[in-house]
Order: C-alpha cells, then sequence, then structure tokens
C-alpha cells in the first residue's frame, strides 16, 4: 500500500491522462447518442478513504444507478458509471425511440436501454485506453444497480480493502451544457494492475 | 427522524454503547453489520466487516474491525470492558448482500454470503446466539442499533425500514 503514497506528481499526472482518454471517448460516445453536447471535468486521481469516495456522489445513503462492469485481461480492476436517479431519467428522455414514465419506477426497457448505454460507454473507454497503452482490457456484461451509494461502490473498493482503508481511483465527471444529465465514470484498477499501466506507458513504476 | 444521540460507525469500522445512544452504520452492500447486545447492562457494540478472514490481509498495519475473524473478538472485548459479559451477548446480523448478480465465477463476486458465513463462525466459536437476521439478496441497507431496547431496524431503499 505504501507504494501508492509516493506517487510522483508526474506518475498522477499520467493516471489521469488515462482517465482523460478513457472517459474523454466516453463522453463522445454519450455526446453521439444523446445528439447533445457533453462536457467533463478535469479527471481527479488520488488516494481516498473509502467514506470520501461515497462523499463524491452524495453519501453513503444517496440512492444513485449504477453500472458495474469489472475490466478483465492485462491491467484488471473495476469500472462504475454512475448517474444520480433524475439524470439517468433525462438521459433516457433524449433517447430516441423511448416512451419513459414520468414516475420514479423504471421499466424493464429502461433498464436494458441504460444497460446497455453504460456497455457502450465503458466499451468506448477501456478500447481507448487499451489502444493507448496497447495493454488488453476488456470489459465483463454490465450489471446495473439501482441503491444506496455506499452499498454499490465498497463492492468496487474490495480489492483495495485488503491492503488498506483506502483507494486509489481515477473520477471523471461529465456534464450536460444544460445540467440535465450529470455522472461520474469511475475506473478503479485493482492494485496491481498500476504498475502495469506504468510500465505500458514507459513510466518507471512506483 | 433526527436522532441526536447517533454514534456513527464507518466502513471497516466498529463502535460500542452503554445505556443510551443509537449505533448507526451506512450503506451496506456486501459488508455486513453485526451487532451484539447484552441487555441485563444495556451494552451494545456494532462491527462495519467488510471481508472475511484477515488471512487475506495484505496491508502494513492490520485494520482489525475490517475482518470478520478479527472485529468479532475485538466487538466482545470492548463491550466486556463496559460490563457486559460474552455469556449473555445476543447477535443480529444485517447486510452481506450480493449487489451486482452476474454470472462469474471470480471468488469477490460472493463475498456478501461469505462474509456472512465467516461472521456466523466467528459467533459459534464464542457460542452467541443469532438472534435474527437479515442478510443476503441484492440490496443494500442502513442499520441503527438502539442501545436502549436492543431492537435494530433495518432501512432498504426498496423495502422500507423493518425491525428485527
Amino acid at each position: 500500500m505504501d507504494v501508492f503514497k509516493n506517487l510522483e506528481d508526474f506518475q498522477m499526472d499520467v493516471l489521469k491522462e488515462v482517465g482523460n482518454i478513457g472517459a474523454g471517448h466516453a463522453a463522445t460516445a454519450l455526446s453521439t447518442l444523446l445528439d447533445k453536447p457533453i462536457d467533463m471535468l478535469v479527471p481527479k486521481v488520488r488516494m481516498m478513504p473509502f467514506e470520501e469516495i461515497c462523499e463524491s456522489v452524495g453519501g453513503a445513503e444517496t440512492v444513485v444507478l449504477a453500472i458495474f462492469l469489472r475490466v478483465e485481461g492485462d491491467a484488471p480492476g473495476n469500472m462504475f458509471f454512475i448517474l444520480h436517479l433524475e439524470s439517468a431519467k433525462n438521459m433516457l428522455r433524449n433517447l430516441v425511440g423511448l416512451e419513459i414514465g414520468q414516475d420514479e419506477a423504471y421499466s424493464e426497457l429502461e433498464l436494458s436501454a441504460l444497460n446497455e448505454i453504460g456497455n457502450i460507454l465503458a466499451g468506448s473507454y477501456l478500447s481507448s485506453l487499451a489502444d493507448f497503452t496497447r495493454l488488453n482490457m476488456s470489459p465483463t456484461v454490465p450489471s446495473l444497480a439501482i441503491d444506496m451509494a455506499g452499498a454499490i461502490l465498497s463492492f468496487g473498493l474490495l480489492q483495495f480493502g485488503e491492503m488498506g482503508d483506502q483507494a486509489l481511483l481515477i473520477d471523471t465527471k461529465f456534464l450536460e451544457g444544460e445540467n440535465e444529465v450529470q455522472g461520474h465514470f469511475f475506473l478503479i484498477p485493482d492494485p496491481e494492475s498500476f504498475g502495469k499501466i506504468f510500465t505500458a506507458l514507459g513510466v518507471e513504476a512506483p | 427522524m433526527i436522532q441526536d444521540n447517533l454514534i456513527k460507525v464507518g466502513m471497516a469500522d466498529l463502535n460500542v454503547a452503554h445505556m443510551t445512544g443509537v449505533l448507526k452504520t451506512t450503506g451496506l452492500g456486501s459488508c455486513v453489520g453485526v451487532t451484539l447486545y447484552d441487555s441485563r447492562v444495556k451494552v451494545a457494540g456494532m462491527a462495519h466487516v467488510m471481508l472475511p478472514s484477515s488471512e487475506i490481509a495484505r496491508e502494513g498495519s492490520l485494520n482489525i474491525a475490517k475482518y470478520a475473524d478479527t472485529a468479532i473478538p475485538e466487538l466482545i472485548g470492548r463491550m466486556e470492558k463496559l460490563g457486559a459479559h460474552v455469556s449473555r451477548m445476543e447477535a443480529k446480523l444485517a447486510g452481506g448482500a450480493q449487489m451486482f448478480a452476474f454470472a462469474g465465477n471470480h471468488d469477490t463476486m460472493r463475498i456478501g454470503p461469505r462474509n456472512v458465513e465467516s461472521c456466523k463462525e466467528m459467533l459459534k466459536k464464542y457460542n452467541i446466539p443469532i438472534k435474527a437476521e437479515d442478510t443476503g439478496a441484492n440490496f443494500g441497507r442502513t442499520i441503527e442499533f438502539d442501545c436502549e431496547t436492543g431492537v435494530l431496524s433495518i432501512r432498504s431503499v426498496q423495502q422500507g425500514v423493518k425491525e428485527l
């Protein structure tokens, strides 16, 4: 775990660039899907205590919609695409050909559409990352949950849990121009994967 | 309902209360909330267990509240310091869900059920009876344990509040 405390600034910058490229492609894909411009913020890369990770999406009890998938291949890890509930509904409304109910519940079709969006976005995040690093990275079939942020995110922190009470993650927030849709991409590489990402990019691993 | 005597238990954390106070932990997914209670002296304890066994730990300084096999003995010890006795303790369990149901034989996918099993094993070792449990399924839970009454209330997004 200690190795992560000694990451140099430029190593953090490399991880930020990883987030930038991945989320950039995913944001472009989302923009195409919705036919609206999507902005994204500079990725945050930091060792964060577990509690603080939940705070970044509104607290452990906030109900969010999350699409989770496991990254397999050379640099395994966990990936989340997190939306607040209103954002998810707004996103569906922007998709052509879907009748969206006004109530809070989600129909089978809506959930399936969200799952597919998650699949497309994660796919573009990972494939751009794989091109950039020349590492083999492939997503598992995505899985969707609507539940408390704490319950959802803790699942992606288990690999870090074996090593300490903090996790290193790449958090990219994106938003649509009129603030109708906003969400987060979290990429949480397994602790062992960081070395591989650094080596692949020609940066000395810590 | 606003509780002014809430005692927060974070992720991979544990805490105890005596006479008054409500122990609370939020957003249990695959983690398990274990509560112990000695009703005679009104001493309560709660642990938010994240992983089943400290054998897999690779951290420098072990956080004993994180693992089932270390958190439960520590919780018992802390409660005994407040006058509780292990022979009078009763346990309640909540959490241990499988948040994402997808095909995968990776072991972490079954972490919720494994956490529950490991907690039960530890409780058996200390001969602590399990009075109630709400474990498994695929949803998150927030739990509050009232030190005065020994009532455990469990809140979830889909099922509202239920008391054990």
